[in-house]
């Protein structure tokens, strides 16, 4: 039996010796192997008398474990010898800059409207477009401002031809709207709107968002709710105070400038009023039965105090440099 | 509107400082749009004569003044050339503080001077001056500077909205103030003036209803030539109103002052009888601003026997205008309809104050006085005898009375105003007013021109009563559920966003050459009055406009840009204009940002190509075309193709158009009209099969130019059974293949529905593939 004994110390030596699973293997074949010596040794015990055989199958059998143990704990050992290697082989500098194309942006102009555009939604407000190169009748007929009105002369208008001009704000849209569509309604209307202006506040083209809200009881009271409301979430400030302005639109009456508070002052930010029974009865709404409230904000107004861009023009010259800012 | 504070405060009696006075102004809708003080702010200079004179005995240049201030004489050095005996000057005592130097006592080159005297530029109320300020001569020694010459005022700009005419006089925004902060007012006194001499103009109103109210005199023996009070010099200054004569100077003031324009003809110039008329077709006038125009039937003219002598409302005629040497002058004072003078001026590029006034509406209860007042003003300062006032009288506006309901105010308002609130403001306001059952009856004043309807009169109540009176309110609402489309913009921005693209907003106009070459727009719609020549087309498409953003920012170092833009393009001629929605990008430079991991390789077609397909889930398809764009490559473009609908184009730049815009490399650019690309159809889901795909690779030579697309065509047309994806995966020319030919290998995936298949199957399905590329293709199989 010191054979046995002896023989689970020499597996063992064996196996440490291997460095590798290959080795390894082979070193089993020695013990374990079809003609391995522990194999050997349990084909042999036939040979044995039947009292001894159950004692010296037993020893065998425990060493036959030992080794099958040795050899498990040394494959483990080489796996992760070799995995550690393996590891330290691939390890990378991580810091090194990713495989990557640019992120895009969206236009400030964009993002702006975006925003503008779910908070209306939010409260029920759909979206309405009209044309660009408007006819002067829905640009400024059907907004009571009839041809030679003194307020035409507000808007630096582009003309195509006598009867044609690109329009000069989004307030035709209403009237496009209104034809179609029967009160109670509210949309807003975004878009680009042209003058014949330009300079470090000025654009020949810009954006604007137009409001509408025609219900029974929509009053002026409801406005300033809806325009608080409006630029609090839009600023994401519930501190932001807004002040109103008598003001003239020929569209609206009473009409109001829309002013904000900001850096300890006021800033104009756009135009509104309860709609003029005019512009109702050009789309042949009964004034005595619906009323509603307009309101039009500069986007890029709003875009560049929310974003601090102090000059108009960086909207159009499309820097890479201004964009890239914008993811 | 620029004027005076202090002419303001006249008229006006109110505790306000100039900040609160502006702040009523803009709470009550006269928006202030600038108001600083006059002039730089200097202290201790006073009036000073010069008593005495004599040379600096060290320097020519110098001299030294004895200058009485009142109750002493000083011993001042001055260099000033125009330095002289007897004149008033501005006179710093030591201690003043003027905008850039401060008085000590000083030794000029030994002499000892106790104070300096000014120029305008030293005081800080000019850029410029040449020699010291002279004063006039009326002013008293020793008097402050700041007084003598009203300096302790405000200039004040009112951005006035068209609807307020009767706030276009100093006068009338005194009333205005006066009733928006109950504070009083000191009315205008009109003289009548005494006839001295008899002389009387006819005067024919052949357009009574253009001109109802037609008011002249003939004033004799004035002398157009005296000089006006400071007083009255000075607030025109203030009111940027340029001197010309004292007569024309009396009627710009009497302008400003209650707002009626008059114009002065000098009456020897006059032939007969004055006539108020439209202009016959063509008649000329020559203007007072020495232009020559022709004038049309729809302008109003006030005509003598020999023509037009004035373009009624908006500016006199160059001959029969005041001179130096007019002695005789027919002044005019008339009331013009609004309709009648609106657009008048500027259709022949003219604005003037008067015509300014005219359209908006001037008070026609004015028309007499104001013809007194100026007559008053002249006979005091140039002399003269007025003769007996002609006067036509026709139909007046109506001022009619106009109901407001107090339901109607409230409801609009969303508050309810007190009764004896809304009767109090039309009574501070100046309007008639009368309780009815229901609210009020109110009649407006002859100023105002803007007040018709009821919702003005509402407007009138809130702007009195205050907009921060009325609560914020969150209004009721009929709560309907609406569609979840409206965003659809945001996903074909954000799948190129995602692509690493920024997204642009370039202007809607192009220059002409561009949209008729580049863009190949031969009928462009123009502008009629565009900004500037290269933004005088409305675009049919944005190339134009990105390459513009490319070439601007490759001037800016940037050697790689993805951009992209929705947009209206325009299309169409007049009266049928037409706008199309395209989305518009263009790739230039290398395929990946510059990075240390890959080779980076230029963009080629079929990045831009996978950029397109991006934007949609359906179905692309990419023809060659023989109507491709000018702008584009011919070899390398296609038509892209959706629902067999042409929707747009993609491609290289045609290296014509890169060499225009001196691009070092060729821009891939695209445009595709969006609506068909936002259709928005629900997919039908088809089962997935239970069964493993079985898949063949086979390679074929076909001639170069079989397009890859028409044999993929070809298979699916030809219901090959199984046959269930089949991709083009290698493409090979070179070594082992002859010239003008093509190794493509595709990838063929087969399956069936109900089993698993079995090779016999799939190879057969395979040489049906190839049979058909045969002898369709000329292709033969490869090994």
């Amino acid at each position: 039996m010191n054979n046995l004994e002896h023989t689970l110390k020499e597996a063992r030596e064996d196996f440490d010796q291997c460095q590798t699973v290959t080795d390894l293997d082979q070193a089993k074949a020695k013990y374990l192997g079809k003609s391995g010596f522990l194999t050997e040794a349990l084909k042999s015990l036939g040979k044995l008398s039947a009292e001894d055989r159950p004692k010296v199958g037993a020893e065998i059998n425990v060493v036959k474990q030992g080794v099958e143990e040795a050899l498990e704990k040394r494959r483990e050992a080489i796996l992760n010898a070799s995995q550690a290697k393996q590891l330290a082989e691939e390890s990378l500098d991580v810091t090194l800059p990713s495989r990557k194309e640019d992120q895009g942006s969206l236009h400030p102009v964009t993002q702006t409207l975006h925003r503008i555009e779910s908070l209306f939604h939010s409260i029920g407000f759909s979206v309405a477009h009209g044309p660009q190169i408007e006819s002067d009748f829905y640009n400024f007929t059907a907004l009571n401002i009839p041809e030679s009105h003194p307020a035409r002369a507000m808007h630096d208008t582009f003309y195509i031809d006598e009867s044609y001009v690109l329009r000069t704000h989004t307030s035709p849209v209403q009237i496009r709207h209104l034809e179609k569509n029967k009160p109670p309604l509210k949309i807003i209307s975004p878009g680009r709107v042209y003058r014949v202006d330009s300079d470090a506040t000025h654009s020949p083209m810009f954006h604007q968002v137009e409001g509408l809200w025609v219900d029974q009881q929509v009053s002026f009271a409801d406005l300033k709710g809806v325009i608080e409301d409006f630029l609090q979430n839009f600023f994401e400030n519930k501190d932001l105070k807004v002040r109103f302005r008598p003001s003239y639109f020929p569209f609206t009456e009473p009409s109001a400038e829309m002013d904000m508070s900001w850096k300890g002052g006021w800033l104009e930010i756009g135009g509104c009023g309860m709609v003029h029974p005019e512009v109702f009865k050009h789309v042949d709404i009964d004034s005595n039965q619906y009323q509603g409230f307009a309101f039009g904000l500069g986007i890029e107004r709003l875009t560049m105090l929310r974003y601090g861009v102090q000059d108009l023009r960086h909207f159009f010259n499309n820097d890479l440099r201004f964009l890239q800012q914008f993811i | 509107m620029q004027f005076s504070e202090n002419w303001l405060r006249s008229y006006l009696h109110t505790s306000l400082d100039s900040d609160a006075l502006n702040h009523v102004m803009i709470m009550a809708g006269l928006d202030v749009d600038d108001s600083h003080p006059l002039g730089a702010s200097f202290s201790h200079v006073v009036v000073g004569e010069i008593v005495a004179i004599k040379k600096h005995p060290d320097a020519d240049r110098l001299q030294v003044c004895d200058v009485n201030i009142g109750d002493k004489s000083l011993q001042i050095v001055c260099g000033a050339s125009n330095a002289r005996q007897g004149i008033k000057v501005a006179c710093a005592l030591v201690g003043a503080k003027l905008p850039s130097i401060d008085i000590k006592e000083a030794k000029v080159r030994g002499v000892e001077s106790f104070g300096m005297l000014c120029s305008l530029k030293e005081l800080g109320l000019a850029e410029e001056a040449d020699g010291i300020l002279e004063l006039n001569h009326d002013l008293k020694n020793g008097t402050d500077l700041r007084v003598a010459l009203d300096l302790n005022d405000q200039i004040t700009t009112l951005k006035l909205t068209p609807n307020r005419s009767d706030c276009l006089s100093v006068w009338g925004v005194a009333r205005e103030v006066a009733a928006i902060s109950a504070s009083s007012l000191s009315p205008i006194h009109y003289d009548v003036n005494p006839i001295k001499q008899s002389e009387k103009k006819n005067v024919i109103v052949e357009e009574k209803a253009a001109c109802p109210r037609y008011c002249g005199r003939i004033i004799k023996n004035v002398d157009n030539t005296k000089s006006l009070p400071e007083w009255m010099t000075s607030r025109l200054e203030r009111s940027n109103i340029k001197s010309i004569s004292p007569i024309v100077d009396i009627t710009n003031y009497v302008l400003l002052e209650i707002g009626q324009p008059l114009h002065a003809f000098d009456h020897e110039k006059l032939q007969g009888d004055v006539i108020v008329r439209f202009a016959k077709p063509e008649e000329p006038i020559h203007l007072l601003n020495d232009t020559k125009i022709k004038l049309s039937k729809k302008d109003l003219v006030i005509a003598d026997h020999s023509g037009a002598i004035a373009f009624a409302g908006v500016m006199g005629s160059m001959p029969s205008s005041v001179t130096d040497n007019t002695q005789t002058i027919f002044l005019e004072s008339a009331f013009f309809d609004p309709i009648v003078i609106a657009g008048k001026a500027r259709a022949y590029n003219l604005s003037t104050d008067s015509s300014y006034r005219f359209e908006r509406g001037v008070d026609f209860s004015n028309t007499r006085y104001a013809l007194e007042r100026a007559t008053s003003l002249i006979i005091e300062y140039c002399g003269g005898a007025a003769g007996e006032i002609t006067e036509v009288l026709n139909a007046l506006p109506k001022r009619n009375e106009i109901h407001l309901r107090l339901k109607k105010l409230n409801a609009i308002l969303g508050i309810e105003v007190p009764s004896q609130d809304v009767e109090r403001i039309f009574i501070q306001l100046g309007f008639e007013v009368n309780k009815t059952i229901e609210g009020f009856k109110v009649t407006p004043p002859s100023y105002r021109f803007d007040i018709t309807i009821e919702e003005d009169l509402i407007e009138e109540v809130v702007r009195l009563y205050g907009f921060d009176k009325i609560p914020s309110h969150h209004p009721l609402s009929h709560q309907v559920m609406l569609p979840t489309s409206g965003t659809y913009h945001r996903d074909l921005k954000e799948a190129l966003t995602s692509r690493g693209f920024y997204e642009v907003v370039t202007y809607s106009f192009i220059e002409d050459e561009v949209e008729k070459s580049l863009h190949g727009n031969a009928n462009p719609i123009q502008l009629q009055n565009p900004i500037a020549s290269q933004m005088s087309t409305m675009r049919s498409s944005l190339w134009g406009s990105h390459l513009e953003v490319l070439t601007y920012n490759l001037n800016r170092q940037v050697s790689r840009l993805n951009i992209f833009e929705i947009a209206q393009t325009f299309h169409g001629v007049k009266k049928d204009f037409i706008e199309t929605e395209v989305i518009s990008g263009l790739s230039y430079g290398s395929f990946m940002p510059e990075q240390w991991a890959d080779k980076i390789r230029d963009i080629d077609f079929y990045d831009i190509k996978a950029h397109v397909e991006a934007l949609t889930s359906k179905q692309l398809t990419f023809k060659r075309s023989d109507k491709t764009p000018l702008a584009l490559h011919p070899g390398q473009s296609a038509e892209v193709i959706l629902d067999a609908q042409s929707i747009g184009w993609v491609g290289k730049l045609h290296p014509k158009w890169q060499q225009h815009f001196s691009l070092p490399k060729a821009p891939f650019i695209f445009e595709l009209k969006i609506e068909k690309l936002l259709e928005d159809k629900v997919f039908k889901y088809e089962e997935i099969s239970k069964f493993l795909p079985v898949r063949r690779d086979i390679a074929v030579v076909v001639d170069d130019s079989v397009e890859v697309d028409s044999i993929l065509d070809a298979v699916n047309k030809a219901k090959i059974p199984f046959l269930n994806h089949m991709a083009l995966f290698d493409l090979y020319q070179g070594k082992g293949i002859a010239e003008n030919k093509k190794s493509v290998a595709f990838l063929i995936l087969m399956q069936d529905t109900s089993k698993t298949l079995v090779d016999s199957e799939a190879d057969s399905s395979v040489s049906k593939i190839v049979e058909l590329l045969e002898k369709q293709f000329g292709a033969t199989l490869r090994n």
